[in-house]
């Protein structure tokens, strides 16, 4: 059988670290022992009126503990109803899901941007546990900060709000330019013009660079077809311009899509 | 031992638990959760004689109890499906329904004659998805049309045909016996119904496409009922779907008169529905002393 499963879940721990903003440990072994920075799990309602899991990115991973991190902004009534849950409460979730960000492109000697934007700077916490090199950890936020001390202790920390209260005052670029740092690869999760500008970025720069997608998603294996971005080359699955964000991402190379 | 096989326009089917076309792809995915031996039949998504791409995102939407889509069909054209996903399907022991997709009634004749030649049990015609401007719906909504494609397709198909029904239409019988008087061999529905959500926050639709089809248990009742006035309608085999999640839900539709069943929407938040519905289907019939599955449907009073 495959590494990917469906198990029910307990929760270890809940708590608020920012506005609408959750961290939940949740026991599962299974899912734990395969996941990778970079990967998703489902999480289903226990409501059934709200029928589809929602995709949650996992933030660490606690293998001794059996357990996965998972840091989710409230946005909706289903991440609603999560946050409402308490310690020792249970749900579905499955996974592992998705391909995660390679870690291999890294290595000694080599220097890596981790680009977190708002709710996609939670990945980047278990890739910068799980990355060799040098890694420079460049998060941009609204005003409000979270998880910038689980950051710290792998790496520096460039930190840029919209309204300037900490750090630069504007965005992830922003903050690269006013170091003058750079980068032999760069991971990033965030909102797509993010994105989009962090892939012009790169292909001017000519640096590798990893993105993290996000799309609405009913199956989350691959299945339905419904979370699709454009792709540059022919998609293995359809044959026309459509990779899977579920499978055959979330992470592609900022060439292979088109933002 | 309890019969649960059932027969449809001369195919055994094992049990009359089947997947609904474009839920499960053509199994590959599903296959990690589910064992397809156990399944009476893999219906497979939705195949044109070219590939097609889809609608732009976002191509769903949750509703209360349900779902919208408006995914488009997209798909790898039979080239790529007869080489890849029927070989696949052809591990297992399971039957293999291909549901047929087309813009014209050439393009859908294009695809059944290119299955003629391969392994497959038996044909589903979408003539019912209400995501693609021309094709699909326009072919459904008419009894005229229903009939002359439903013949068309019966001129050069090898294996029986099913042809699978739009819920919106103002009669689903006239649809269904315009499809039996043009041969088709059997009946399945309900396709999704038409359905839009708007975003209230964005002040925009929830879907890229403004409509998408409403599937999942908030349909099912409609879907119950349809199945009841078609199989009351027609002397060929129905194929009962729409919003079924578990065995209570399936058996309605047996009673109501559907041959078969198939599980869709289910699939995405309880991967193993299908096999947990046949378990249970056997076990309601050993509870209530049938031998016979047969002896259900289409049995309610």
């Amino acid at each position: 059988m495959s590494e990917k499963g469906k198990e029910l879940g307990k929760i270890l721990s809940q708590e608020v670290i920012g506005t609408e903003i959750y961290s939940m440990w949740i026991e599962l072994p299974q899912i734990s022992a395969h996941a990778k920075p970079g990967q998703f799990v489902s999480l289903f309602c226990t409501d059934k009126s709200r029928l589809l899991p929602r995709p949650i990115s996992i933030c660490e991973i606690e293998r001794e503990k059996h357990a996965l991190r998972l840091v989710y902004r409230v946005v909706g009534k289903g991440t609603k109803e999560f946050s409402k849950m308490n310690v020792g409460e249970t749900l579905e979730v499955m996974g592992p899901l998705g391909n995660g960000f390679p870690i291999e492109r890294m290595e000694e000697g080599k220097k890596a941007f981790l680009i977190g934007g708002g709710i996609g700077i939670p990945p980047m916490v278990e890739l910068a546990k799980q990355l060799k090199g040098e890694k420079q950890m460049i998060v941009g936020y609204r005003d409000e900060l979270f998880l910038t001390e689980e950051l710290k202790k792998a790496g520096k920390v460039f930190i840029a709000t919209e309204d300037g209260s900490t750090g630069v005052k504007g965005n992830v670029l922003d903050v690269i330019a006013h170091h003058q740092l750079d980068a032999d690869v760069i991971y990033a999760c965030g909102p797509t013009p993010m994105l989009r500008a962090l892939k012009k970025y790169a292909e001017e720069k000519n640096i590798e660079c990893w993105i993290s997608m996000e799309e609405k998603m009913a199956c989350g294996i691959g299945a339905c077809l419904a979370c699709v971005c454009q792709s540059k080359e022919i998609d293995g699955h359809s044959h026309v311009h459509n990779k899977r964000i579920c499978k055959d991402g979330p992470v592609f190379l900022a060439t292979e899509v088109e933002l | 031992m309890i019969n649960m096989s059932v027969t449809i326009a001369g195919v055994t089917l094992k049990n009359p638990v089947m997947t609904a076309s474009g839920t499960f792809g053509s199994g590959q995915e599903y296959s990690e959760f589910v064992d397809l031996n156990r399944l009476g039949a893999v219906v497979t998504k939705g195949v044109a004689n070219v590939p097609w791409s889809g609608n732009p995102t976002p191509r769903i939407a949750e509703t209360y109890g349900g779902m919208l889509n408006a995914i488009g069909l997209q798909n790898p054209g039979m080239e790529v499906f007869c080489q890849r996903d029927i070989p696949f399907l052809k591990q297992y022991d399971t039957k293999i329904i291909v549901n047929v997709c087309g813009k014209t009634t050439e393009d859908y004749c294009e695809v059944v004659e290119r299955l003629s030649e391969e392994p497959v049990d038996l044909l589903e015609i979408n003539i019912s998805c209400p995501n693609v401007k021309e094709g699909g719906i326009a072919f459904g909504q008419d009894p005229k049309a229903v009939e002359a494609i439903t013949k068309e397709i019966k001129k050069r198909a090898k294996q029986p045909v099913i042809m699978k029904l739009s819920p919106n239409v103002t009669d689903i019988t006239a649809m269904a016996k315009a499809a039996q008087a043009g041969g088709a061999d059997a009946l399945s529905l309900i396709n999704t119904l038409t359905g839009m959500k708007i975003d209230v926050n964005r002040r925009c639709f929830s879907l890229a496409n403004k409509t998408g089809g409403l599937s999942g248990p908030a349909v099912k009742p409609i879907a119950v009922r349809m199945v009841y006035q078609v199989a009351n309608a027609v002397s060929i085999p129905v194929i009962g779907m729409g919003g079924i999640t578990n065995t209570e839900d399936a058996l309605e539709f047996l009673l109501a008169g559907a041959t078969a069943v198939s599980v869709g929407t289910a699939n995405f938040f309880y991967p193993t529905a299908t096999v947990e519905i046949a378990e249970g289907i056997e076990q309601y019939l050993r509870e209530n002393h049938f031998e016979d599955i047969r002896q259900i449907i289409g049995a309610v009073q």
